[in-house]
């Protein structure tokens, strides 16, 4: 539905301004903002924090280091069960009763090891998926001024309310609100 | 722009001095980097005729096998441990003076682990079987022993190389975004396709905020853990002079120590010739100075530790491996270290000392002398002097296995040299982030 909406960008100079666009955006009701800015700003990310949920990279760490662990434990534990190797009076195999020995505390440290590594890597995956990325072409409202010095708010509202979207950008103390 | 404390600089001062630093660089640069890919080719030269002649050409004899190879590997990997400390436990701290060196830190820890990742390989002679050292499955159900802190090494080193690459890419990200809307022709499309298309949009900054603190969390046990793994390699053992469990917090602390010397000797120059005096200033160095003083002082108190835990414990072995390391064929390096450690560090209580590029460059360039000398004080005379005479031995280096240490130096300084031209070597984003945020209404402007 490509002219269902009309989307209009209002570019800033300064935090203070952009951030009583956005309240102000907010009070009329318009919630479909993008906001770009060349850092993350705290001010900024209070008004639109408010009422979103944690961002879910943490669950693919929660999930990457659980795994790590299980797969750390499972790779030695296996291994050691499968190639009888008895080092330092030290072994883990099968006996009449079940497994038999412990020799656990070493493979802790491949656990840890493995933890971090799986797990960081699931957290880049993360922000790779919940961001995104990669994306092939910049998108229709995006500034190559926004990564330099200047913050951007990008509304998509319903079409016919574009001028009074334009005219909260321009009093709010926008730079810039291009056609 | 020279004197950053009268105005500060812009959001777009930042992005326009970092774009900078990646114009056409000049004859000198030009002139290192031929210096340096000279000594690299003696290097693989010599690693060449190793590989032909074999491990006696790097004057491998019973019982110094370890010798010049682990002691840079020990080294490198030591050096490798700054980076890290300073993106991951400084940014958890909200230690704000990191900013402007963490970039550079961080592609310093990536080349100094990738350097000591090839002393292994140097040192197995026939590294084409390197991958035996890995879990693989194979038809004869051999796997290695995992009890054994060599096969711990290759776990924790691989995972460090691994994650510190990625908390270097992902924090390279935005940074590249912001040069490729600076930067123009082919750059551009490099750029562009570096950074992902990232675009800063509240909806990719939510996610990057929070995996970048989790990965900071995750690092930061893995610094601590990397050293104390390969001091394990050592402490494991029974070898007087090694079996002490004094050995991880000593290796850490020595890392730290030694890392944040060659940080130094990596930013004073770049903060020289690229003018970033606004940025690097004299509290950053101050601050390095201060870590580095602090880190000597604890690593003195252990090589004291280490002293009265030989002399307390009642072990004849461990006594006079310790008088032979005091006074015989290595006292040289033992005090060399003693002093390059513990004392010339001390010059650092004096704050004029801490900020004058020229004393910390001096002292950085003591200390790393003084570390690698710490790792051969470890290393070979342990080896050299344990429990049975006839198992003592003198080592002496060859013009082999020298020029492979040497040619080390130069693999690592051209990964950098090459970093520093292509990528942003000051974060642009996280310099900004420091910067006071623009306001139009100045009474604002307080941060939070």
């Amino acid at each position: 539905m490509p002219d269902a909406t009309e989307t209009i960008v209002g570019v800033f100079a300064h935090v203070d301004t952009t951030v009583r666009a956005l309240e102000e955006l907010r009070a009329k009701g318009y919630r479909d903002l993008t906001v770009y800015t060349p850092v993350p700003v705290h001010e900024i990310e209070e008004v639109l924090e408010r009422d979103r949920p944690v961002s879910r990279v943490r669950l693919f760490t929660l999930i990457g280091g659980l795994t790590g662990i299980a797969s750390a434990f499972l790779l030695t534990i296996w291994t050691s069960l499968i190639w009888g190797l008895v080092t330092g009076g030290k072994y883990l195999q099968f006996g009449p009763g079940g497994i038999v020995g412990s020799s656990l505390p070493p493979f802790v440290i491949i656990a840890f090891e493995l933890m971090v590594l799986f797990g960081g890597i699931a957290t880049v995956i993360g922000l790779v998926v919940l961001g995104r990325l990669p994306r092939f072409r910049p998108s229709a409202t995006f500034d190559p001024r926004f990564t330099n010095d200047r913050f951007g708010i990008a509304i998509h509202c319903a079409p016919g309310r574009s001028g009074s979207v334009r005219e909260i950008l321009r009093t709010a103390g926008a730079e810039d609100v291009p056609a | 722009m020279s004197d950053g404390r009268a105005t500060s600089p812009t959001f777009a001062d930042v992005t326009r001095d970092v774009a900078r630093t990646l114009e056409p660089p000049g004859n000198l640069y030009f002139s290192w980097m031929s210096v340096v890919a000279l000594i690299l080719t003696a290097g693989i030269l010599a690693w060449a005729g190793q590989i032909w002649w074999g491990m006696g050409m790097a004057g491998k004899r019973v019982p110094q096998m370890w010798a010049m190879y682990i002691t840079s590997f020990v080294f490198w990997i030591g050096i490798g441990h700054a980076g890290t400390l300073i993106s991951a436990i400084l940014y958890l701290f909200r230690a704000r003076w990191r900013t402007s060196i963490y970039r550079a830190a961080e592609a310093m820890t990536i080349f100094a682990v990738m350097t000591a990742g090839l002393f292994p390989l140097i040192h197995a002679g026939r590294m084409w079987f390197a991958y035996y050292l890995l879990p693989y499955p194979n038809q004869r159900s051999l796997w290695p022993n995992f009890r054994s802190p060599l096969v711990w090494d290759v776990f924790a080193i691989s995972t460090y190389l691994s994650i510190s690459t990625v908390f270097f890419i992902v924090g390279l990200i935005p940074d590249i975004a912001a040069l490729r809307d600076v930067s123009t022709g082919w750059r551009r499309r490099v750029y562009a396709m570096l950074a992902l298309g990232w675009e800063g949009a509240d909806s990719q900054w939510r996610h990057y905020r929070r995996a970048y603190g989790l990965l900071a969390a995750l690092a930061t046990p893995l610094v601590l853990s990397v050293h104390s793994v390969v001091s394990w390699d050592f402490a494991m053992a029974l070898v007087p002079g090694w079996h002490s469990t004094l050995f991880a917090p000593f290796f850490v602390d020595g890392a730290i120590f030694s890392g944040f010397a060659m940080v130094l000797i990596l930013v004073l120059p770049m903060r020289h010739f690229f003018r970033l005096h606004a940025y690097i200033q004299e509290k950053h160095l101050d601050a390095m100075g201060k870590l580095i003083l602090v880190t000597g002082l604890v690593l003195t108190y252990f090589y004291l530790c280490e002293i009265f835990t030989s002399l307390y414990s009642g072990d004849d072995i461990e006594k006079a491996s310790l008088f032979w390391k005091v006074t015989k064929t290595y006292a040289w390096a033992l005090w060399l270290m003693y002093f390059c450690n513990c004392v010339s560090p001390l010059v650092l209580f004096w704050k004029k000392a801490r900020t004058s590029p020229v004393v910390l460059y001096v002292v950085s360039i003591l200390v790393l002398i003084g570390m690698w000398f710490e790792r051969f004080n470890i290393i070979v005379p342990s080896l050299g002097h344990d429990f049975y005479p006839y198992t003592w031995g003198i080592y002496y280096p060859s013009p082999t296995d020298t020029m492979i240490v040497i040619g080390s130096f130069a693999w690592f300084f051209i990964l950098f040299l090459g970093f520093i031209r292509v990528m942003p070597s000051l974060s642009v984003v996280e310099v900004k982030e420091t910067l006071p945020p623009p306001m139009r209404d100045p009474t604002h402007a307080g941060r939070h």
